[in-house]
């Protein structure tokens, strides 16, 4: 007998199965908007709200979706989501709107989101689908945030906006741009292979 | 602004100083997934630019004259993916009809395509920068041979890392992004070649 409520899903998420360094998902906006905390905690919190959105709405239509098309409709709830941040990131915060430029309309074609929705919402109940894009939102903020944290500091010395090194630290400015990026989960995703969980990707 | 600049500008903007993959880091899914090969590269690069020009095209069409005039912008993120999507099931199946030898060749990346973010941000981006419809079409030539290029290229250091004598954790994954990390060093030079 499965149960209503499974708190599982909520931490596999987390760590276990990080949609970004154990599946290998969303790459794009964790590369693009990792220069800096505030976007990158940005970026995670849109990513929550739409994965949320998207996969307890998943969840509550699953039963009434012809199977052949459940692909378009999934992509048509996904982007409704999307606009609604796009829109409310751009009256409410229009600076992190600007910074996140195209890559928040983008989150439509993130593959984290619907492969949750194609995944996991279509074939479980609200509360599970709500607690499994939750812990894959978290999970995949978590990853950006370490990503920006690693890029920011070493990339200006500061964290959030705020100065932590002294006057004379010298910023390592490739960190901030594009190859940084590209250097830093290179060498996250070495990391993790050596902690164990060694995956084929 | 870029819908001030020349053709050529646009072209190499969009083409090497922006580049979709390293610079703007978009459609990178595929960029890793299939640039194992030359053969495979060469095959997906061809179908990007293919569905690039076209769905670029299309979705200005769609926002310039059905959107605006009825000032429905908001709804084009879900427009967007929608025609593209719809546009990459038709074309699949007229390909597959008409010409299969040029299914056979790059078929199997079509329905790929569809979650293709960079096809998607260069629908995006054309109406970002205020294009009109030919620049729209040298941008998104630009991009998409920009894509065709740079995964080519990526594939063919990819075939010789696999012999590559590297530290265990490295194989794979990592040593991929950070050769792209190279690349995009690389890449960042060309980016003092003109101001936009």
């Amino acid at each position: 007998m499965k149960r209503i409520v499974e708190p599982g899903n909520f931490s596999l998420g987390l760590w276990k199965e990080n949609p970004v360094f154990y599946l290998m998902l969303g790459l794009c906006p964790l590369l693009a908007v990792s220069a800096s905390l505030r976007d990158a905690l940005g970026m995670g919190i849109g990513v929550i709200f739409v994965l949320l959105g998207a996969n307890i709405t998943v969840s509550i239509i699953r039963k009434i979706v012809p199977p052949h098309i459940r692909i378009p409709v999934f992509i048509v709830v996904i982007a409704t989501f999307v606009t609604i941040i796009d829109y409310s990131l751009a009256a409410f915060t229009p600076q992190l709107h600007k910074n996140l430029g195209v890559y928040l309309p983008l989150m439509v074609v993130n593959c984290i989101i619907l492969g949750r929705a194609e995944a996991f919402a279509s074939k479980n109940n609200i509360v599970n689908s709500a607690l499994d894009g939750l812990g894959m939102g978290i999970g995949f903020t978590l990853a950006i945030l370490l990503i920006a944290l690693i890029r920011e500091f070493l990339g200006q010395g500061t964290l959030f906006g705020f100065s932590v090194l002294s006057e004379n630290y010298l910023p390592f400015l490739i960190m901030i741009m594009p190859p940084g990026a590209f250097l830093v989960i290179g060498f996250l995703v070495a990391a993790k292979n050596s902690l164990g969980g060694k995956k084929k990707c | 602004m870029l819908n001030e600049a020349n053709m050529g500008f646009i072209f190499l903007s969009a083409f090497i100083v922006n580049n979709i993959l390293l610079i703007r880091f978009l459609g990178l899914c595929s960029f890793f997934g299939i640039s194992t090969s030359i053969k495979s590269s060469v095959g997906m690069g061809m179908a990007v630019i293919f569905v690039t020009v076209m769905a670029c095209s299309i979705s200005w069409a769609v926002y310039n004259l059905l959107l605006v005039p009825f000032s429905l912008e908001y709804l084009r993120t879900v427009t967007f993916i929608l025609t593209i999507a719809s546009f990459v099931q038709f074309e699949e199946i007229i390909i597959r009809k008409k010409a299969p030898a040029l299914y056979k060749a790059f078929g199997i990346y079509l329905p790929l395509i569809t979650t293709n973010c960079a096809i998607l941000a260069s629908a995006f981006l054309g109406i970002d920068y205020k294009l009109n419809f030919l620049q729209n079409l040298v941008f998104a030539v630009g991009i998409s041979t920009g894509f065709c290029f740079v995964i080519v290229l990526f594939a063919s250091i990819r075939e010789r890392l696999d012999t590559a004598p590297l530290p265990e954790n490295f194989r794979g994954i990592p040593i991929a992004f950070i050769t792209a990390g190279l690349m995009s060093l690389a890449f960042l030079g060309f980016k003092g070649l003109f101001k936009l």
